[in-house]
């Protein structure tokens, strides 16, 4: 289903609330099985008023599959453990209200987040990500830092820090969704992790060289904004994290202040 | 089947603000430590965490000092806290938070770029350091950085079902469980460890928890021999979300009445001031116009009932709605459109905005939002020594929500994540100090052993048709604990409660799972629940034993505190697998700080 028209089911959802016309039976096509097998079973499932996704999914769990597998915890958007890609597009399924959806247009599919390999049913494995949060340096204030600086000096890191870890970015990204370049690039959300200590004030440490050569390769990125797209904290990840740190690369490496720098330094 | 087994001096369980905190400060103290968690690294039920830190930092109220913080903890708590903890606590909260500062955390600031602060409820003085209403992630998300840079061994999504001692049966000696992916059976060898599991909010239906809240420190530590104490109180947060039935008991953070958000009932009366316990009664406002003033930033006027203690504001809500007052859906109206901008709103409360458009469509900058008791918190835990956080078992530690102590009958709001960073550093300067002496791994038992791995293939062995399904017995608890153990209580409810809950423990051997180990909800659903109905019976039984109302704790049949029982602790511990309550005396605070409180108490009643 594209985005157009799950935003037109959105109407059609609205106009069913006021109805009362709940509980309505949802069909939902969910992958069970594993990195090697696996097929899609399908449920039906009694939906109240105001259900999200996940309700659905531990509803299935707890009254039909006790077997199903399901990473989740806050249920309300803070956690960022219950990504997966629901009718294709990568969600919370906590965030995801089951209205936005007509019951008649067919069954909800849900599938594992497709970058990462499937542990089983709709649980893939992200260590991946851990991995990669390792090799960026982590906060280097200047010793003598007073920590003294204004709310506005910390906007641009804050938007960052909002990231609340999910990794649809990086489920979506084709660099590793579809070219699955996972040992040199390092993804979306790893370049908002440097954006936000890039713009803490009181960080002193360059990743230069993490962003260009390491692990970063944000060079790979060619600016799709999809990543922009998922994003469930509306972080501007294209605009604010990734072409600021990809000018800052540039003006490090390919401008001609950066190689009179490069050359004074040898 | 082939058993995982990994060596560290330390084992922290948990990865919470606690347990990230011990296993920071262990580390640092140069022991060798590995992290255990049932989730994912970053996930932990802290990240919920919305209001703030309290510390007494001063930057917004100079006047305020660590005496203040205390003196605040003490009266919360109704004098049942730990009174070496309270102290420390306030002590040493305000050096946490500049120590996650220069970790990297991203506090709001003040005019003059120190770290701002907010008003909270039972504080005194604006005293909660945040980071708009998302202050759980910047500390969990802080801590999870120096960890990862301190090079510390998580193991994530694993579960421990049993603590192990050494052949002696003496000291700590394992952790033992199973990695949630594989369902393969893992033991950690350890010279300490260290219980940060946190709470155990998924014993009730109406809650604010993740399902990983599920007592597990607690239970475990009990079946290895330590105590666990106030068991009887139990936070209800007083503005959890009511509607959508499916987002029922989520957390609408206090930080909404702290930052000047009012409370009304179905006929818009401002009720919370007909609320005022007598011991507040000089020190909260009783008049709309002054309340008014206060919010206004007059210094002189005092705060406004929305701001008393939890346990007051709950009972409120829930007297308002059993008295026909309640909102559409049963709780309150909580205010904030009517009183603040829209911009200071979203800067102020963005997650709060992005949770009710997300889940309810309420839009909180137009209207207001529905609310009622939610279940929060575990007041009690596992009984620890106050200064080391060591437990009465050598070599095991709690800290954080998993420990008791701290807030005695009630806590406040703010003081949760000050209690998990400071005593998570305790545990871990303890521990990691301690370990270095000990040069051998203790033996395990091996029968313990045999037991443990035994256990993990329990459900499996009972059959479907006559076993217990692990989410219907968890619905069954469910409605015992708000049937019998709830907010308000009774000695026949109580009774009938602890022997439901015993019955529904006996019926936990029938536990049955089907298919395989792999990430296998059923499944894993048995150990928790056992835990979960471990901790209820321990709730239960103090609850029985408290006849009288005091803090989280409300007896219908015993409405006010006695004297006595101001002074008496319940303890839990177990004795050939029976449940037994012990009494314990209320630690009397040094003659210094006994003073200050006494001071303290009868300004309260001049004002």
């Amino acid at each position: 289903m594209s985005t157009e028209s799950v935003n037109q089911n959105k109407e059609i959802a609205t106009a069913d609330m006021s109805d009362d016309l709940y509980p309505v039976t949802y069909a939902f096509r969910v992958f069970r099985g594993d990195g090697k097998n696996g097929d899609f079973v399908d449920y039906e499932v009694s939906v109240e008023e105001g259900m999200v996704v996940l309700d659905a999914i531990l509803s299935i769990q707890e009254h039909q599959d006790p077997e199903l597998a399901v990473r989740w915890n806050c249920k309300s958007g803070r956690c960022g453990s219950c990504g997966m890609e629901i009718n294709g597009m990568p969600k919370l399924a906590c965030m995801t209200r089951i209205s936005d959806y007509d019951p008649n247009n067919g069954p909800i599919t849900i599938t594992p987040m497709k970058t990462f390999p499937v542990i089983k049913d709709l649980v893939s494995d992200v260590s991946w990500n851990y991995e990669v949060n390792k090799t960026i340096e982590p906060f280097s204030p200047d010793k003598d830092s007073k920590f003294v600086f204004q709310q506005e000096d910390i906007e641009r890191s804050r938007e960052f820090r909002k990231c609340i870890e999910c990794f649809l970015c990086q489920d979506v990204c084709h660099v590793l969704r579809e070219h699955d370049k996972k040992d040199s690039f390092g993804g979306p959300r790893f370049f908002v992790r440097s954006a936000a200590l890039h713009f803490h004030p009181e960080d002193t440490a360059d990743r230069k060289e993490w962003l260009k050569d390491g692990q970063g390769g944000i060079g790979q990125c060619n600016i799709t904004r999809c990543c922009t797209d998922v994003c469930p904290e509306n972080i501007s990840i294209t605009d604010n994290a990734i072409i600021p740190q990809k000018e800052y690369v540039i003006d490090n490496y390919y401008s001609i202040s950066g190689l009179i720098k490069k050359i004074l330094k040898r | 089947m082939t058993l995982q087994i990994h060596e560290h001096d330390i084992i922290v369980i948990g990865a919470g603000g606690a347990g990230l905190s011990a296993a920071i400060s262990a580390a640092e103290k140069g022991a060798d430590v590995g992290v255990v968690c049932k989730s994912l690294l970053g996930k932990a039920h802290t990240v919920m965490a919305e209001g703030g830190i309290a510390a007494s930092l001063g930057n917004v109220a100079p006047d305020d000092d660590w005496r203040s913080h205390f003196l605040d903890t003490m009266k919360g708590g109704w004098g049942l806290n730990d009174f070496r903890m309270a102290e420390t606590h306030a002590k040493e909260a305000p050096d946490r938070v500049r120590e996650l500062e220069s970790w990297g955390a991203v506090f709001d600031r003040t005019k003059d770029g120190k770290i701002s602060q907010r008003n909270f409820g039972g504080h005194r003085y604006t005293r909660l350091a945040h980071v708009g209403d998302r202050t759980g992630l910047e500390l969990i998300r802080t801590l999870q950085d120096r960890a990862v840079a301190l090079g510390i061994q998580v193991y994530m999504e694993y579960t421990i079902t049993e603590l192990l001692k050494d052949s002696k049966d003496k000291k700590i000696a394992g952790a033992f469980g199973y990695w949630r992916i594989t369902g393969l059976p893992v033991l950690f060898r350890a010279k300490k460890i260290i219980l940060a599991t946190g709470g155990s909010g998924m014993a009730y239906r109406i809650n604010s928890s993740s399902w990983e809240y599920t007592g597990d420190g607690p239970a475990m530590a009990l079946r290895t021999g330590a105590e666990l104490m106030d068991m009887e109180f139990v936070q209800f947060h007083p503005t959890g979300m009511v509607w959508p039935k499916s987002v029922q008991g989520t957390l609408v953070t206090e930080g909404v009445r702290g930052e000047g958000g009012i409370l009304k009932n179905s006929n818009g009366e401002r009720f919370m001031f007909n609320y005022i316990p007598d011991a507040y009664a000089g020190s909260i406002a009783d008049t709309e116009e002054e309340a008014d003033r206060w919010a206004s930033g007059d210094m002189s006027a005092r705060p406004p009932p929305e701001l008393l203690t939890r346990d007051v504001v709950a009972r409120a809500i829930l007297n308002e709605v059993s008295e026909g007052r309640g909102s559409e859906h049963g709780g309150a109206y909580l205010d904030i459109a009517s009183r603040k901008s829209v911009e200071f709103i979203l800067q102020k409360l963005p997650a709060m905005y992005h949770q009710f458009k997300e889940l309810a469509g309420v839009d909180i900058t137009k209207g207001p939002m529905e609310v009622a008791p939610t279940c929060h918190y575990m007041m009690g835990g596992v009984r620890v020594d106050p200064d080391t956080q060591e437990t009465c078992v050598s070599g095991l530690y709690a800290s954080g929500e998993a420990a008791g102590g701290l807030h005695g009958a009630n806590r406040l709001g703010g003081n949760s994540l000050s209690d998990l960073l400071v005593f998570g550093n305790r545990a871990g300067i303890h521990a990691g100090k301690t370990a270095k002496d000990i040069v051998e791994f203790p033996e395990i038992n091996e029968n313990d052993l045999e037991n443990a791995l035994d256990y993990l293939e329990f459900p499996f062995l009972n059959s479907a048709d006559k076993g217990e399904h692990p989410f219907r017995l968890r619905e069954e608890l469910h409605e015992i604990m708000e049937e019998y153990v709830g907010i308000k209580r009774e000695e026949t409810g109580l009774k009938i409660g602890v022997e439901k809950l015993e019955d529904l423990k006996t019926r936990t051997h029938s536990l049955f799972a089907t298919g395989m180990r792999t990430y296998n909800a059923g499944w894993q659903t048995c150990f928790d629940l056992i835990n979960l109905i471990d901790v209820s019976i321990a709730i239960a039984h103090s609850a029985l034993k408290r006849k009288e109302s005091r803090g989280a704790h409300s007896r219908i049949d015993f409405p006010v505190p006695t004297e006595a029982l101001g002074k008496t602790k319940f303890i839990i511990s177990l004795k050939n697998d029976k449940v037994k309550v012990s009494k314990a005396s209320v630690p009397v605070p040094r003659k210094e700080l006994l003073d200050m409180i006494q001071k303290d108490q009868n300004k309260g009643v001049k004002k």
